[in-house]
This record gives C-alpha cells, sequence and structure tokens, in this order.
C-alpha cells in the first residue's frame, strides 16, 4: 500500500513542484517558514550528532548545577530518589531489570536531548546549552563513560561509546 | 404467567447442546432462539429478581424531570460506580495513567471521558487559537500551521484503537496478580478520530527523497518526541482533531494529536505542534530508553511499534461476580494493529476445547471488535480464555509462548509497574464456585 503512495510523492516531485512552488490539488494554507523562525523550536538532535547546539561543559562544571536543579529529585551523586538513578546499573536479564544510562542506553546524544528538552521536570527547557553539556558531562563522568575532565562539546559528545550501542535487535526490521 | 413464561425461557436455552466444554453454547444461539429467547440472555449485572409486588409507578415517573444541560453528564449512579483509575491523583513530579473500566463498558467505542491517557508531566491547558503545527526539516517547503487552516482541510474519520506498548504489563510477573480487566488491560481504547491525513499536509510541504523518518514533538512540558518511519506517516497517519465527534480531549492530546493506527501509544503524539522529517531516527528516551524491551538473554527489542493482534474477556471479569448459575454471555474486545480480525475463540475449559466467538459487525481494520459467546454455567469451577486472529494470519500467543520468549519477572511487581512491553497473549479468569472470578495462569 504504501510503497503506492511514496510512489505518488516520488511524482509529486518530479512535477517539479520545488521550493517556494505551491501544491497544485490542495487547500495550501500553510504559511511558507524559514529555519530561522523554526529554530526555538527545533531541538531534534540525532545520533550522529546532527542538531547539536555550539556550547560546551564539563563534569567540574555539571556538579554544581545538579546539586541545585537535579539533586532533589535523582539524588546526591546520582544515586536516585524519587526520579530513577543516573548512575550505575546491574546486569540486563529480561523483564524487571532497570534500564540505566550505563547499562541500557545505546546513544550518549539522548543524554543531552533529553536534558534539554524535558529537565528539570518542573521548568523544562530553561537550561543554556553550556548548563546541558555541562550536566551531560557530570553524568557520562558518573558512569565512567568519559574521564573526569572531558569537555562536551558537538563534536566530542556523539564520539562517546555507550556500553550497550550494539544491545538491541530491531523487532520489525520489515516495518522501518 | 410470569413463571410459566420464565419455565419455558429456561427450558429453551438449557436444551442447547454445547459446543465445546463447561457449557459454550453455538455462537448462533441467539437467532435461533428468537426475541423470548434472546430476552433470558440478559448479562451480569441483573440487580434483582423480577419482583412478586405489583407493579407501581416511582417517584421520577410522577413529577417532570430536570431541564438538559448544555453538555450532558453520565447518571449520577453510574458517575459513582463508572470511573477510570488514576495512579498519581496528587499531581506528583512523575507520569500519570487513567485507565479504562472495560469491565463496565460495551460495544466497542470508548466514551471520550473513560479513554486511558498517560501524561508524563500533566495534561497542557492548551490555547487553540495560539497552538501551531510545523513541518520541516528534509522537505520541499516547510509550512506552518493554524488549527483553523487544518480545519479547513479535507478530513477523513476513522475508528482506530490506541494502546500504550505497556498495556497488560502485569502479566509479565511471575505469579498472576490479582487485578481488575481495567488495571490490568486499561491502557487501550477505541474512538473514532476525525482529522487530516499526513500525507495531505505532506503533499503540501513535499517531501526530500532524502528523507526515511518523521520526528514527532508535542507542545506539553517534556516536549514529547518519537520517531516514525515515513513509509508508516505517509501509509494511513493522521493529525487528529476529533474524538467521537467532538474535539480532542485534553488528555488525548487537544487540540491536535498524531494519529497512527496500530501502533504503540506512545508514538501517537499528543499536543502535536512540530514534525521534522530526518534522514534517521532521533533515538529520543521514549524509544531509545522507555519503549525497548530487555529479553533473557540481555538484548532488548527496538522499535517494536507495532500492537500485535490480542484480546481479552471483560464479561466475566474479575469484580463482575457471576450471580448464580445459568445463562451469560462472555464478551470482549479483540483488535490487531495489522487489520482486522478474522476470528475469536472462546475457551471455557482452560484452553482444551474452544468455541468459535460472534463478532459484532462492522469488524473494522486497527479498531476494537466486540466478540460475544453464549455460555451455560453450571456452577461448577471453569477457567475463561479468549484467542484472536487477525487477517494477516496471525495468532495471539498463549502467555506461555511469550514467557518462553521474552521472559517474566523473578518476583511480583506491582501492578501499576512496566516489568516489560507489548504483552498480547492470552488472559485467563478462573470462576469459583461461589461465582467470584480471579486472574490466573492457565
Amino acid at each position: 500500500m504504501f510503497t503506492l503512495k511514496l510512489a505518488r510523492f516520488a511524482v509529486v516531485l518530479a512535477l517539479g513542484l520545488g521550493a517556494g512552488t505551491a501544491s497544485a490539488a490542495g487547500p495550501n494554507l500553510g504559511k511558507p517558514i524559514d529555519p530561522a523562525e523554526i529554530a526555538a523550536w527545533d531541538i531534534s538532535i540525532l545520533p550522529d550528532g546532527t542538531g547539536l547546539p555550539p556550547g560546551s561543559g564539563t563534569a567540574a562544571q555539571g556538579a554544581p548545577i545538579y546539586a541545585q536543579k537535579c539533586l532533589m529529585c535523582h539524588g546526591a551523586n546520582g544515586k536516585g530518589g524519587s526520579a530513577g538513578a543516573v548512575v550505575g546499573g546491574g546486569p540486563l536479564t529480561g523483564p524487571g531489570s532497570a534500564k540505566t544510562i550505563a547499562n541500557f542506553w545505546p546513544y550518549s546524544t539522548t543524554v543531552f536531548d533529553f536534558i534539554r528538552r524535558a529537565m528539570p521536570w518542573q521548568q523544562p527547557r530553561s537550561l543554556t546549552n553550556d548548563e546541558v553539556y555541562a550536566l551531560t558531562a557530570y553524568i557520562l563522568a558518573l558512569n565512567k563513560l568519559i574521564g573526569e575532565n572531558d569537555e562536551m562539546n558537538a563534536k566530542t559528545l556523539p564520539k562517546v561509546k555507550m556500553p550497550n550501542r550494539d544491545g538491541f535487535i530491531i523487532r520489525f526490521p520489515d516495518k522501518i | 404467567m410470569r413463571t410459566t413464561q420464565k419455565n419455558r425461557q429456561r427450558a429453551a436455552w438449557e436444551d442447547l447442546q454445547a459446543t465445546a466444554g463447561n457449557g459454550l453454547l453455538d455462537r448462533r444461539a441467539f437467532l435461533r432462539g428468537g426475541a423470548a429467547f434472546a430476552a433470558a440472555m440478559t448479562g451480569y449485572a441483573l440487580a434483582k429478581p423480577v419482583s412478586a409486588e405489583p407493579l407501581a409507578d416511582d417517584p421520577w415517573s410522577k413529577v417532570p424531570g430536570d431541564a438538559s444541560p448544555p453538555y450532558e453528564q453520565r447518571s449520577r449512579f453510574e458517575e459513582k460506580a463508572v470511573g477510570r483509575t488514576l495512579d498519581n491523583t496528587k499531581g506528583e513530579l512523575r507520569t500519570s495513567r487513567a485507565r479504562t473500566p472495560h469491565h463496565l463498558l460495551n460495544g466497542t467505542i470508548t466514551p471520550n471521558g473513560l479513554h486511558f491517557i498517560i501524561v508524563h508531566a500533566g495534561t497542557p491547558d492548551i490555547d487553540p487559537d495560539r497552538h501551531l503545527l510545523v513541518i520541516h526539516g528534509l522537505v520541499q517547503r516547510p509550512l506552518v500551521f493554524t488549527l483553523d487552516a487544518l480545519a479547513r482541510y479535507p478530513m477523513v474519520s476513522r475508528m482506530a484503537f490506541v494502546e500504550c506498548g505497556g498495556n497488560s504489563a502485569p502479566l509479565f510477573s511471575n505469579e498472576p496478580i490479582q487485578a481488575s480487566v481495567q488495571a490490568l488491560h486499561g491502557l487501550a481504547s477505541c474512538s473514532e478520530w476525525t482529522g487530516v491525513l499526513l500525507s495531505t499536509l505532506l503533499e503540501e510541504t513535499g517531501v526530500d527523497p532524502k528523507a526515511k523518518w518523521l520526528i514527532a514533538e508535542g507542545a506539553d512540558a517534556p516536549a514529547l518526541s518519537r520517531s516514525v518511519p515515513l513509509t508508516k506517516a505517509i501509509d494511513d497517519a493522521m493529525v487528529a482533531l476529533y474524538q467521537n465527534g467532538e474535539r480532542v480531549m485534553p488528555g488525548n492530546g487537544y487540540p491536535m494529536r498524531l494519529l497512527l493506527p496500530g501502533w504503540e501509544g506512545n508514538m501517537n503524539v499528543k499536543y502535536l505542534r512540530r514534525l521534522k522529517l530526518t534522514d534517521q531516527p532521533g533515538m529520543s528516551f521514549y524509544e531509545a530508553r522507555t519503549y525497548a524491551q530487555v529479553l533473557p538473554s540481555g538484548k532488548a527489542y527496538q522499535f517494536y511499534f507495532f500492537q500485535e493482534v490480542k484480546s481479552f474477556i471483560t464479561h466475566p471479569s474479575p469484580g463482575l461476580a457471576m450471580k448464580g448459575q445459568g445463562f451469560y454471555e462472555i464478551s470482549g474486545a479483540a483488535y490487531s494493529g495489522n487489520g482486522r480480525i478474522a476470528k475469536v475463540m472462546v475457551s471455557a475449559d482452560g484452553g482444551k476445547t474452544w468455541a468459535q466467538a460472534a463478532l459484532q459487525e462492522p469488524v473494522l481494520p486497527k479498531a476494537f471488535t466486540r466478540f460475544r459467546v453464549p455460555w451455560r454455567w453450571d456452577g461448577s469451577p471453569a477457567v475463561l480464555q479468549s484467542r484472536a486472529w487477525d487477517e494477516g494470519g496471525n495468532v495471539q500467543p498463549t502467555r506461555a509462548q511469550i514467557v518462553a520468549q521474552r521472559g517474566e519477572t523473578k518476583s511480583v511487581p506491582p501492578v501499576t509497574g512496566f516489568p516489560s512491553q507489548h504483552f498480547n497473549g492470552i488472559t485467563s479468569w478462573a470462576i469459583e464456585r461461589n461465582g467470584e472470578v480471579k486472574h490466573v495462569y492457565a
């Protein structure tokens, strides 16, 4: 079914509906918008590092931010509290295994992305990019996934080797 | 007169031959029995036997009633009994869930006030006049749509279930957790959704041939984000504006949500405000971590996406005690993310013998299908099960088959926990001699 629809999309493209040209058939009630206008909303980060913003931070810079904004839920030294631990993690043995950054998360970029879009829980998207890099560095260093003095930025973060990077089986490869 | 008629009805169904063990009757028995027979086949909640007292008018029959309100509320008698169960009533800084009371509903449509909800940081209070939907990334023309603009597009309506990937997770427990069908399976609901096909909007933005994925994001506090294969987005995805005829409810994504019929609930991003076309998935928290399932080998499934064929019996079920031996209708919900339900079989003897259930028309793809089987309970212990097949030939697995492949917990988790996800195995209800219904593994 969807291959037919994809073919139709290819035809639409082949007819030369290039940038700035409205679709002939539809109501055309969407308003064109520039990337610059979308920038404040465009917080998508891809695992290869695409979309990571300028800025940087280290674990040492992250520690006081963690103490001030994260500790109340995630506990001292990331060991957990009313919200989950961000450090450690036991072996993965099946249903009920706790999934942690160190034992499960396949991509370091997800740490940055989730902090930036959703944390702190009661005040999301209030941190600067430098603060997000610093918190990411602090958490990765707590888990010994980077060195104490390693700086996280758009270049270094995607290169962090996550232990469970190859721990996944795509459930239905034919559906993606 | 009344007694004579009652006796005749009893004789009618008592003469029927069972088609499977423990008194399951032919699904067409209704049609053969006629009206008087059907009248004897009412459900579980018959409050009282017919009174021998002479009939008299009750007070509400003797005075005019209330004026109609602008928006109808349920009977005050239902308000007390029929509601969702909540697991974060104090609004703590964590996920909140509200579960659908399947055992108190019938048919296939979940009333809007009873649709299940999962919100990770509360329900946002969105002004529809200020809400925007942006489509950008690997498109020819990035566009922004207001709700007013979208409301002018050609729309489609379709029935579709939405099911949390973690629905039924308590059945991964190593021992059966005693809980209602609401607690076990209440994170699935079914509605008629109306909105604009995403393919309609993507025709206007144009799609760059390099695009393979679409990252959907909500306007809620955590800006919930999920990656969707572009093939699914073009196949049957909808930007839904209406739910069972009225605007989408706040807990279900007001003023608009992404609807991906048959796919994991969390991917049906609520409060939809941004769609970015990309060449790779974003590996967001919810796809890289939360909705990935750890297997006994230590490996984990990724991108499960798809809600597989499933059914469960809602009547009877725990909390709906049987009121003496005699006639009952077994019924429940069946659905598949793959398409239409083709067949549902029901057993009253723990899977030894099976009777085919009647499927309530219309049977629609990726929507709840109500199944029904007449049953003559003789008062002895029974174990009820349902098993569904979809039009793709997929069959609902037994719990043992799922456990063999994906494991179970080592100790009993809380009923609100999610030790794993995507459980679509058979549920078993044991009927005890006193009429109590228990959750068992059989």
